[in-house]
């Protein structure tokens, strides 16, 4: 009949589908089990007279698996099976609905279980405090806002990196933001900042017989005055003073291969750009440290004799009246026609050197 | 044998030349050896890179006389050469959308006027954006954060705790923030970027992906803190619209063009390309084609022929941006209204874009 101790005999050394044997221990799978550690004394098929707590209400979530009851707000029932009923496994466990105070709870239990052993009650009990403390925490995790982590199928994202990439190069973003700003100095959106010769304005327009604005020499600008204090000038300055001092340097060279130098090629690298464009002013040091990207962008190669400084043509930002004092140097310079850039060179620093 | 067998593919190469041709026909005649057919890696390699090398030339040679025709065509006064072509592209093969905005749409002007960003984008209120992170935020997340501080004039960073998001909003909308950026980091990554319009804007959600941090950038620049001008390209759709004065509520409405920084949002196939650079204009004197023109000689000459361009230097942050989903409304992702919403089922064709 039900002799528990060959049940248990054979459960445990040849084969149970309930255990489940991990590194830290051998654990059971069975519902019904009080501990959920597989031991002769919490095997609930080797004890005839045993009993449990479940927060179930009922169904069997194996036969109706969609039925969301798993957690199904905290009900507790006391399960309880006797050997006298051992032969009708359907009606083998009865349930008990345990009232949710806890001390309540316990005095059912108490109640239900009195005459069996003393073990499987203190079992029992733990369990109903276990699950009392995670019934409250979950209620109270409820009540947060947790992230859900979604996945997204390996696919889809293999393929929206492909195609990025893709788009990227359609995009051919420098090329596209250069027109883009082109298009603002030809509208006017600068202003009156640029000036540029008018022939090579011409030339933006494309010769499309629209006037260009009259070249401004002067021209206290009020407009974009506010805000301005020095330091503005000054972290020019102190971005591109470095450059300035190197190029002072390598500007006595660079005179001397005036014509070795010439007009290098659009694809020439970084380096040699930058020293030869910074012949030029503070102004220009900008120029002379905007290196080129990488990939063979269309590079300005302004070599010394740049009309830059020539008679007549001048690239220079108009000034500003909190600017005028630093550009008055400018001014005179630039329309002095000079050759020797060195000079230039060391009066910038002679001005820098004071700030 | 395998070295015979190895060998016959090259030895198949040159036939005997037909009788009477000469050597342009034995030229001609030359069956095409597949690189692929050689086995020895060397060789193949060898024979591969002057396949490619004749290849380039060949097709440079052809355009350059395609050029000519078309010089000499003209002058002549010629017939007109057959007009270039144009290649077709997934931007050209687009799927007509009609959705897309047309500039003599009243209503469309409309509902701008009346949308959660005029405050922001016409009556003058400066932009105030809260940067923040999800929960746990890790390795390159604060690096970012950094950058985009630096980006993104009046920002301010706090550190996310435990609060949850609707009690930030409601904590920026207290403090007159105008806009929230969260940053969500995964897998040690940022990977989302959700911006939040305040009060009571919409919430749009950006997967981001592909982000390289100024250190990571060759020859990079230093940002100032000039306010930047911005460029917002190709945003055709209602959507795109949407999105984009989204984006352009972000930054203040007076740039300061004397700053010569540019913050670039290009839209390029629902690809949301983020660039920071820092610009120049310059003049790029036209080649001359005589060669024997000397640079010096021909100064003024040249100054004539010079065009304006546009030079950038990178500096900033580089990433890449995607709508997941727009929401109506601030961050409610239970009960919020979403206008529109990335799904598996909206890639019905590669060449349908929404933004």
């Amino acid at each position: 009949m039900q002799n528990d101790d060959v049940i248990w005999d054979v459960i445990r050394h040849h084969h149970c589908s309930y255990m489940a044997k991990i590194t830290t221990g051998i654990f059971c799978k069975n519902l019904y089990n009080v501990t959920g550690l597989c031991n002769r004394s919490s095997c609930p098929l080797a004890n005839s007279r045993y009993a449990t707590i479940r927060d179930h209400d009922g169904t069997d979530t194996f036969l109706f698996p969609f039925s969301c009851s798993a957690f199904s707000g905290g009900v507790f029932y006391l399960y309880m099976k006797t050997i006298e009923r051992a032969h009708m496994p359907s009606k083998l466990w009865e349930r008990v609905k345990l009232p949710r105070n806890y001390e309540k709870a316990l005095e059912t239990i108490d109640k239900h279980l009195e005459y069996w052993p003393k073990l499987l009650i203190h079992k029992i009990k733990q369990r109903l405090t276990k699950m009392t403390q995670y019934r409250i925490r979950m209620r109270k995790l409820q009540l947060k806002v947790r992230e859900k982590i979604m996945t997204v199928p390996r696919k889809e994202k293999k393929r929206e990196a492909r195609r990025e990439e893709k788009a990227e190069k359609a995009a051919v973003l420098d090329k596209s933001i250069e027109k883009e700003l082109l298009e603002r100095l030809k509208k006017g959106v600068y202003g009156d900042i640029y000036n540029y010769p008018i022939e090579a304005y011409n030339n933006v327009l494309e010769m499309e017989g629209l006037q260009p604005a009259v070249e401004e020499e002067e021209e206290p600008e009020i407009e974009y005055v506010e805000g301005y204090e020095d330091l503005e000038e000054e972290e020019d300055l102190e971005d591109f003073g470095g450059f300035g001092m190197e190029g002072l340097w390598n500007d006595d060279d660079h005179d001397d291969n005036d014509e070795a130098i010439q007009k290098t090629d659009v694809n020439q690298p970084n380096k040699k750009i930058r020293r030869s464009s910074s012949d030029s002013g503070n102004i220009d040091d900008k120029v002379a440290s905007m290196k080129s990207k990488r990939k063979g962008n269309v590079l300005v190669e302004v070599p010394e004799d740049t009309p830059l400084f020539a008679e007549g043509i001048k690239l220079t930002y108009v000034a500003d009246p909190a600017y005028a004092e630093e550009f008055k140097e400018y001014e005179e310079e630039t329309e002095v026609v000079n050759r020797s850039l060195g000079n230039l060179f060391r009066c910038l620093v002679g001005e820098n050197g004071k700030n | 044998m395998g070295g015979g067998k190895r060998r016959n593919p090259e030895k198949e190469s040159p036939p005997p030349p037909p009788p009477g041709d000469g050597a342009v026909g034995v030229k001609e005649k030359k069956p095409k050896v597949l690189p692929s057919l050689i086995r020895n890696k060397e060789k193949r390699s060898q024979v591969y890179t002057k396949l490619k090398k004749e290849k380039r030339s060949e097709k440079r040679r052809q355009a350059k006389a395609r050029e000519a025709a078309e010089k000499s065509a003209l002058e002549l006064g010629e017939e007109v050469p057959p007009p270039k072509k144009i290649p077709r592209t997934i931007e050209n093969t687009r799927e007509p959308d009609e959705t897309v905005c047309k500039p003599d749409d009243e209503e469309f002007f409309a509902a701008n006027e009346a949308d959660e960003f005029t405050k922001v984008l016409k009556q003058g209120i400066t932009p105030k954006i809260l940067i923040t992170t999800c929960r746990f935020n890790s390795t390159r997340g604060p690096a970012f954060i950094q950058e985009l501080l630096s980006v993104i004039p009046n920002a301010h960073y706090y550190k996310r705790g435990t609060y949850e998001l609707k009690k930030i909003i409601e904590y920026a909308k207290n403090k007159d923030f105008t806009s929230i950026v969260v940053v969500h980091t995964n897998q040690r990554e940022p990977d989302a970027l959700l911006v939040i319009n305040l009060p009571d804007g919409p919430t749009a959600h950006f997967k981001l992906s592909n982000l390289v941090l100024r250190k990571d950038i060759k020859n990079h620049g230093n940002p100032t803190s000039h306010k930047p001008e911005l460029v917002l390209n190709n945003f055709t759709t209602r959507l795109g619209n949407r999105v984009g004065r989204m984006i352009q509520a972000l930054f203040p409405q007076e740039p300061h063009f004397r700053g010569r920084r540019v913050v670039t949002f290009h839209n390029q196939r629902d690809f949301i390309f983020f660039r920071h650079h820092r610009y120049i204009f310059e003049i790029k004197e036209k080649k001359n084609d005589s060669k024997d023109k000397k640079a010096k000689g021909a100064l003024v000459k040249n100054t004539t022929q010079g065009r304006v361009i546009a030079r950038l230097q990178e500096c900033g942050p580089r990433f890449t941006l995607k709508l997941i989903g727009l929401q109506h409304g601030t961050f409610d992702t239970k009960g919020g209204e979403y206008e529109w919403v990335h799904k598996a089922d909206m890639d019905t064709s590669r060449r349908r874009f929404f933004l």
